[in-house]
């Protein structure tokens, strides 16, 4: 706390502006997801070294920072951190001038949480930082997302993150975005842009989402999307880094940090978005958004990051027509056929009568005669023999397919793997050589925890695996070992505990369209479900809204009686029934909602004033006339329910209410009224009395109709002196 | 050494990274680099003119290869080329002038180097002009030979002198020469504007109604020249979609007072018989006559022809290419961003490949160019005065050599 307190005073101070503009913008790069969407894959190899359109996504994500203008990044490798590292040495990254990359390398960190206290510790982070992930795809310009941050710091010193987020609208058949991430729920206010509310794993099926009534406490309006992504590009203040260290259970960036802070109003530390228009960001999540993703570049909605400009060493690419990339040294049949939206990589050949379309095509691969590939990205060094069919897959390095083998939609092929001869791989299956860890997580709320426990798994045996594996494929013991399974060599993974269901959620191939019509058919089960709940349920409408607050319940309830009396009495008086049936209505209606008798007169009452008031009149006289029939008519009715004085006092009070509230017309014709009521029996004079002589503790407000009503009483009271 | 190859290096990922935008600042940092790298440069003792021949060949390569769409870059290669070339013969004339005047030379060289080379140069250019690089098609076949024999006479004429204090210092003057020569192109470079301009007034006149599209420094220059020789004249600008740079020119140009009329693209049919004249400016102007300029320009000049209203195009000679369009080193177009055409969350939920055939329904495709072809053209005005487009292969020909029209494919070889 000491630290923050320190720090925060050192930004706010008076030379915060001297500062600011002298330290560089650093960025931290966590070239590890941790997590395991990408397995098996990634058993073998980084995520970040993953090649997006034949470039290791980090590429982009580093050719991004630097024309972003940061100038100093820290890169925090975690998994498989030595690749990552001999990468970067092998590249340029490490010795450009303006552009300082360096490695932060650490063997326990199970989650981004830990790397950031890490960093913490390492203290490197001197100023405003941009916080991405080694996964991220994306042109946009910082500047004026830096700006605004710096501005709102120096106004607020409490504003402790920018998140950019970027439109996009999520499927409302299946409720995920387009780049296969849960829909998102996020309340903004729009005026500061701060955030107030983040849900990214909201119940789809319970169909609601609770917010804080509070956050409209101070401001007067706040706007709930479910079309914004979030990019996951912060810009931070370096007190991000020490409430990380305070809050040692922070593990996840959104899941804890992020709510963490909007729900902890202690601190009051504040997250506001920026919003990109133009320019594109996004991050490689699970294999959807790789399939998605990769489908942008190709179609340049990153440029310049796109394959036929050289931001990175790779070979002379050529953009054609229809939006196909070529290297200038591939070997394509003259019968081969090169579909839409494809790149291919340098030095591949293609055999006669072979389609390719939709696909990524990596480097030095060889692909037979007859084969059919859509929707695929091969990486490098892959071997397809004759007559090969694949549709919506990956292809990882140096798999070797034999003749006629085929793979079905969302099949990962991790490493070398080997399909044999007319072997069908089944739809959603991922192929690796090493075998499926044993332990599965099955909680959903442990996850996080387990996953990043299993990342030292992964990092340290793993390199052993890795190995011994080759070793066996050596020996070719595998290849019998494993014949069984693919008809060549690896191991089919069984899929976790949410099966096949869940699985084509994120797979590369696309949602297949019974699948669609499936979603679509329980979406509307769901719903008649829903709706037939709400229509046991008492009509929602206002009750719903108010019905939060306690207190309001009980005259909540009154006011409803008193709409349903009314709607009783107008009908009764529309279809002429019965005065003993409007009784037995009312008396029903009383018992429903727990009232007193002394409720139905006032009630009652209250419903006949209100259709004498209603009925069309000219002058007050005239008013005055039609009350007087009504009462006239249905004065058996009302006497019904005066069995005592309090009724009665209860109707004075609230032909009172009404006069001040709901009908002003009746002010003036208080007296009159109260005297007719006093002619036709139904108002007593003890009860008129005892009206008065309860007004009389009341303010002088209160007292108005007393005052208009004072002849009537004096003559009531002569009246009875009289009689005395 | 090393520090240069880091400036080029440095540049070429400039390039690579579309830093640079605008084909005159790309080409006058592309002249500065070479000059800076002909200046570190150490040259052998023999065929000097070779060896720097080939390590700028090297250079511009890598230069050309890192953004191919720009064709300003491969045109100062080029030039630099040429001039290397042309300063080589000068020097190789003097030296055999100064087989009668030796002594002379000699005190020349230490003493008035800087008028020599400015007069030989100049002289020879001329010379080459109308001596060696005839525009018939027989003498340009005629030619290879010889000019790519030039290089071997020079160095033998050196050995054969057996003076090496002559040789050295001719080695000197030939760096010499072709950095003065370098630093005079980029000076033309960089005035290219004022050149231009000063044709203005022979071209506006009183009360008329010019036509632009987008945004041009040249045509901006060109256009506020005239109005300060007062000449009264209207402008309207084309907005220039989908960068809509049209706006912004538009209000710069009402800000110096000039009376400017806004439309857009699609409505210069409309418009145009309203004008008398179309200046626009130029990305590149190709061997044959053709025009490489920012899209939109050939439905201009489409709808000029049909009209009659004469179609200008103002363009530096550092964009004129010596390539015509056809070659296969040209890369005519350039595909942008979609982003600039529409806002990519409005258009998310078209481009989801979640579900469907995994294609996109939607493909939007942003060029950045378009070409004019020359029959469309009325007249180029460039820093050398106004020119028909059948004339400027001959342009062409003055500026550059043609042993130079493919840096790579030789180079490689």
């Amino acid at each position: 706390m000491v630290a923050k307190k320190g720090s925060r005073g050192g930004t706010v101070g008076e030379d915060a502006g001297e500062e600011l503009s002298r330290v560089p913008l650093q960025a931290i790069l966590l070239a590890d997801s941790f997590a395991t969407l990408f397995r098996p894959i990634t058993l073998e190899r980084p995520k970040v070294l993953l090649p997006l359109v034949n470039a290791p996504m980090i590429e982009y994500t580093l050719a991004w920072l630097e024309s972003a203008g940061v100038e100093e990044v820290f890169v925090f490798c975690c998994a498989h951190s030595k690749q990552v590292i001999e990468y970067l040495e092998n590249s340029n990254w490490l010795n450009q001038p303006n552009f300082l990359v360096s490695t932060i390398e650490s063997y326990n960190a199970m989650s981004a949480g830990d790397a950031l206290r890490l960093i913490y510790e390492k203290n490197v982070i001197h100023g405003d930082f941009v916080l991405v992930t080694g996964d991220t795809v994306s042109n946009m310009p910082l500047t004026q997302a830096l700006k605004e941050h710096k501005e709102r710091k120096k106004r607020d010193s409490n504003a402790v993150m920018t998140m950019v987020i970027k439109q996009s609208k999520p499927s409302p058949i299946t409720h995920q975005s387009r780049l296969g991430t849960e829909e998102l729920f996020m309340a903004i206010d729009p005026e500061t842009k701060e955030l107030l509310y983040y849900e990214d794993k909201a119940d789809t099926s319970k169909g609601t989402l609770t917010l804080d009534k509070t956050m409209l406490l101070d401001r007067s309006s706040i706007s709930l999307h479910n079309d914004k992504q979030d990019c996951y590009i912060d810009i931070c203040s370096p007190e991000v880094l020490s409430l990380f260290t305070d809050n040692f259970d922070y593990q996840h960036l959104r899941r804890h940090f992020v709510k963490g802070l909007l729900v902890d109003d202690l601190m009051g530390y504040k997250i506001f978005t920026h919003e990109i228009h133009s320019s594109y960001a996004a991050r490689v999540e699970n294999y959807r958004s790789y399939d998605t993703i990769s489908k942008d570049i190709i179609q340049r909605w990153t440029y310049p990051l796109v394959p036929d400009i050289q931001f990175l060493q790779n070979s002379l690419t050529k953009l054609e027509r229809r939006g196909t990339y070529r290297a200038s040294d591939v070997g394509l049949s003259r019968s081969a056929k090169m579909g839409p939206f494809t790149v291919i990589g340098s030095r591949t050949t293609i055999g006669k009568h072979s389609e390719v379309s939709n696909s990524v095509i990596g480097e030095d691969c060889v692909i037979g005669s007859n084969v059919s590939i859509d929707g695929c990205y091969i990486w490098n060094k892959v071997n397809i023999e004759d007559g090969c069919r694949l549709k919506h897959a990956i292809v990882c390095d140096g798999v070797t397919m034999k003749s006629g083998a085929v793979l079905e939609a969302g099949v990962v092929l991790s490493f070398k793997v080997i399909i044999g001869q007319n072997f069908v791989v089944p739809a959603y299956s991922k192929v690796s050589l090493l075998q499926q860890p044993v332990k599965q997580d099955s909680d959903e709320e442990l996850e996080y925890a387990d996953n990043s426990s299993g990342n030292i798994e992964i990092t340290l045996p793993n390199t052993a695996d890795v190995l011994e594996e080759e070793l066996r494929t050596e020996v070719s013991d595998l290849q019998i070992q494993a014949a069984s399974e693919v008809g060549g060599a690896g191991f089919i993974w069984s899929v976790g505990e949410k099966g096949l269901e869940e699985e084509w959620r994120h797979s590369v191939a696309p949602i297949s369209a019974d699948r669609l019509v499936e979603i679509i058919k329980s979406a509307a089960d769901e719903l008649d479900i829903s709706n037939a709940e709400s229509n046991i349920l008492p009509p929602s409408g206002e009750l719903g809204l108010d019905s939060g607050n306690e207190s309001d319940d009980g005259r909540d309830d009154l006011t409803h009686f008193e709409n349903e009396v009314e709607a009783t009495f107008l009908r009764a008086i529309h279809e002429n029934v019965e005065e003993d049936h409007i009784i037995l209505e009312v008396n029903s209606l009383r018992l429903s909602y727990n009232l007193a008798s002394t409720d139905c007169a006032g009630a009652l009452f209250y419903a006949m004033m209100k259709y004498a008031v209603d009925t069309p009149h000219g002058s007050a006289g005239e008013l005055l006339k039609i009350t007087d029939g009504v009462i006239g008519k249905w004065e058996k009715l009302l006497k019904y329910y005066l069995l005592s004085l309090d009724e009665e006092i209860e109707v004075i009070l609230k032909f009172e209410e009404m006069c001040l509230e709901s009908t002003k017309e009746y002010a003036n014709l208080f007296s009159q009224i109260l005297h007719l009521l006093y002619d036709k029996d139904i108002l007593q004079e003890d009860g008129i009395l005892r009206w008065e002589s309860e007004k009389e503790q009341a303010d002088e407000s209160d007292k108005v109709f007393v005052k208009k009503a004072e002849k009537f009483l004096q003559w009531l009271k002569e009246a009875s002196e009289e009689e005395d | 050494m090393p520090d240069v190859h880091s400036l080029v290096n440095e540049f070429v990922i400039k390039l690579n990274k579309r830093q640079l935008e605008g084909s005159k600042t790309t080409a006058k940092l592309t002249a500065e680099l070479l000059r800076s790298f002909i200046s570190q440069l150490r040259l052998p003792h023999s065929n000097q003119a070779g060896a720097l021949i080939d390590a700028v060949k090297e250079v511009g390569e890598k230069l050309i290869a890192a953004k191919p769409v720009e064709l300003a870059v491969g045109n100062v290669v080029r030039r630099v080329l040429h001039i290397i070339r042309e300063e080589d013969l000068s020097v190789t004339n003097a030296a055999v002038g100064g087989l009668n005047l030796a002594s002379e030379s000699d005190d020349e060289d230490n003493n008035g180097e800087y008028d020599h080379p400015v007069l030989s140069a100049s002289a020879v250019a001329a010379a080459a002009r109308n001596a060696l690089r005839p525009p018939s098609l027989q003498t340009l076949l005629d030619d290879i030979p010889h000019s790519a024999a030039a290089p071997h006479t020079s160095s033998s004429g050196g050995d054969s002198e057996g003076k090496s204090k002559s040789a050295d210092s001719l080695r000197r003057k030939l760096k010499h020469d072709v950095i003065e020569a370098v630093n005079e192109l980029i000076q033309e470079i960089s005035t290219c504007h004022e050149q231009i301009a000063e044709q203005a007034v022979e071209h506006i006149h009183h009360n008329e109604v010019i036509l632009t599209l987008g945004s041009s420094h040249t045509v901006k220059e060109f256009l506020l020249a005239a109005k300060e020789k007062n000449r009264s004249f209207r402008v309207f600008v084309a907005e220039g979609a989908p960068r809509y740079q049209g706006h912004a020119f538009a209000k710069e140009l009402a800000a110096r007072g000039l009376q400017t009329t806004v439309i857009t693209d699609s409505a210069v049919f409309a418009m145009i018989s309203h004008v008398n004249m179309v200046i626009v400016g130029a990305h590149a102007v190709m061997a044959n006559g053709g025009v490489i300029a920012p899209v939109g320009l050939n439905m201009v000049a489409l709808a000029a022809k049909r009209h009659a209203v004469p179609f200008a195009v103002l363009a530096g000679v550092h964009k004129l290419c010596p390539l015509y369009p056809h070659n296969p080193e040209v890369l005519l177009n350039e595909l942008k961003s979609p982003s600039e055409l529409l806002d990519f969350g409005e258009f998310s939920d078209c481009l989801d490949f979640g579900s469907g055939s995994g294609s996109p329904l939607i493909h939007v495709v942003n060029p950045a160019f378009d070409y004019v072809p020359p029959d469309l053209v009325s007249l180029f005005i460039t820093d050398t005065g106004g020119h028909n487009p059948s004339y400027i292969y001959r342009l062409i020909a003055d500026f550059y050599s043609p042993d130079d029209l493919v840096v790579r494919r030789k180079s490689a070889s």
